[in-house]
């Protein structure tokens, strides 16, 4: 069972995943897949899972039960013998420089210029040598919007301003699978339509799968190819965004939905 | 302690003139209690608060990386050190290694028991980078050794460096304690040069003034330190 099942070998893979906080298990049996290029976005109320979910493939959670194939590559444990073996923190590593994410607090460092939050990564881990990392840092940061900003100090930026930085650091990295956990959250209401535009633009131009949690309904329904509605750790409907969020099937979807359109 | 007793209460004795204080004696003197302090507390102190930065920051990050007990190992003999007075200290490794030159035995007990202090500093540091710093070093899948290095050490730093001047300057006024094994640092050099003469406000007043002129510095270069760490420009 625990091997990954679609023929086309998806670039994510959910098998049986559990997942518990000590006593409070937040996933359960959870199965569903991603296939390349594909945008797939998580809705649902507070506590549902749906942060923990991106967590986990970014490993920054502990997986407590069940798989995850990355490229069809187990991503934390493997079967072998019957048994759950974690695999090796060389394989981890390995499948891991394919995911990048942004988060909702930005996370930039400090301590560093955004040009080197840029191209730290990029030289040291995936081993570019630096005049190549600072091109295409300089061209990532014209993509964004901000081709000026290379010798600042993220504390110096904006929040809108920061966030579009941590984009371009992630899509420094070349990644195959973007994480964005509630990227405009935190920011001002009048600077979210920039970044979205941004991703917009970054789903257009590139083939990068993308697993998408966000509050912004229209965003969702423009960049995903499918839409996921959780709640209480499980998949209560999932299908393409103009169905979900015109006809939905399940009660449980129709009075999200109607919770969140009626306080947009 | 009783040899200090002519200063306080100020008693002219001996061949004393009867001046308080005697101008010509005091820069007499001065040089022989200057060398004293840059060859001695000056050393001590510098070299002490060199092993101590680095020592410290070792023990901070051995104590965050190692495996649990390991870990407790490290934390326990710090929290001996810590707790121990730096007078006995001094006292053990001057009886139990006789041929180690009392100047080095300095170095290392100042510099070892100051990092036990450091290293607490340091740990602070360590736990005030958010944890969302941690994991951004993650998800670009950056070693242990760059994330510490270039995101963790420097930002803990920042809020470090005021504590660890203060224990730098604590340090120093610690530096007299070096009597006790026989090293003659400046208060000890001061105290004789005052014993020969029955004059003890000069050299004490001079060795005095100099502690202060040393610590004034300092405490500005800490000072500015702390501004250049400061992220802003
Ligand atoms: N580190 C943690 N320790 C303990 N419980 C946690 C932890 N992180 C998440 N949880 C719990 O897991 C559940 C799911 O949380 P999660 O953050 O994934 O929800 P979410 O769907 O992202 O919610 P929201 O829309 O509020 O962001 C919640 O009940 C939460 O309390
Ligand atoms: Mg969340």
């Amino acid at each position: 069972m625990p091997t990954p099942t679609d023929p086309e070998t998806p670039v994510i893979e959910f098998v049986d995943v559990e997942k518990r906080f000590g006593s409070n298990t937040v996933l359960k049996d959870l199965n569903f897949s991603v296939r390349r290029g594909e945008r797939v976005t998580l809705i649902g109320p507070s506590g549902s899972g749906k942060t923990t979910i991106l967590r986990l493939v970014m490993t920054l959670e502990e997986l407590t039960g069940g798989y995850i194939f990355v490229d069809g590559e187990p991503l934390t444990h493997r079967e072998k013998d019957g048994k759950r073996v974690a695999v090796s923190a060389k394989e981890q590593k390995h499948l891991r420089t394919r995911i990048g994410m942004v988060f909702q607090q930005f996370n930039l460092f400090p301590n560093m210029t955004v040009l080197e939050n840029i191209i730290e990564a990029p030289i040291h881990v995936l081993g570019q040598s630096k005049s190549e990392a600072t091109a295409k840092a300089h061209s990532l940061l014209e993509q964004v919007g901000l081709p000026d900003k290379a010798n600042e100090h993220p504390m110096s930026l904006s929040g809108g301003q920061q966030q579009r930085v941590a984009i371009a650091r992630a899509l420094a990295m070349d990644p195959e699978i973007l994480l964005l956990d509630e990227v405009t959250s935190a920011l001002d209401p009048e600077v979210v339509g920039d970044v979205l535009n941004i991703l917009r633009t970054v789903a257009d131009t590139t083939n990068v799968t993308m697993l998408i949690v966000t509050h912004e309904m229209s965003f969702a329904r423009d960049v995903s190819h499918k839409v996921m509605m959780f709640d209480g750790g499980r998949v209560v409907e999932e299908g393409a965004p103009e169905k979900i969020f015109s006809d939905p099937t399940h009660e449980r979807t129709k009075q999200f939905l109607s919770a969140v359109l009626r306080d947009a | 302690m009783n040899t200090l007793t002519p200063l306080f209460t100020a008693q002219p004795s001996g061949e004393a003139t009867g001046n308080i204080w005697d101008w010509d004696f005091a820069l007499e003197i001065f040089p022989e209690i200057l060398t004293a302090f840059i060859q001695v507390t000056l050393l001590v102190t510098v070299v002490g608060t060199a092993i101590a930065a680095i020592l410290g920051l070792v023990i901070a990050i051995l104590i965050r990386v190692l495996p649990t007990p390991l870990a407790l190992i490290v934390r326990w003999a710090a929290n001996f050190i810590r707790m121990t007075p730096i007078v006995v200290q001094l006292l053990v490794l001057y009886y139990g290694f006789t041929w180690m030159d009392p100047l080095l035995i300095g170095f290392i007990v100042f510099g070892i028991h100051y990092a036990t202090y450091m290293s607490e500093v340091y740990r602070a540091g360590i736990e005030s980078v958010p944890k969302g710093q941690w994991e951004a070093t993650k998800a670009l899948s950056m070693s242990a050794g760059r994330t510490w290095r270039r995101v963790v050490i420097p930002q803990a730093l920042r809020s470090t460096i005021p504590s660890l001047g203060n224990y730098a300057i604590s340090m120093f006024k610690d530096t007299p304690f070096l009597f006790v094994i026989s090293v003659a640092e400046m208060v000890s050099v001061a105290q004789d040069l005052g014993a020969q003469t029955f004059r003890y406000t000069e050299a004490i007043t001079i060795a005095g003034l100099i502690f202060l002129a040393a610590s004034y510095p300092t405490a500005l270069l800490i000072n500015r330190l702390e501004k250049r760490l400061a992220y802003a420009n």
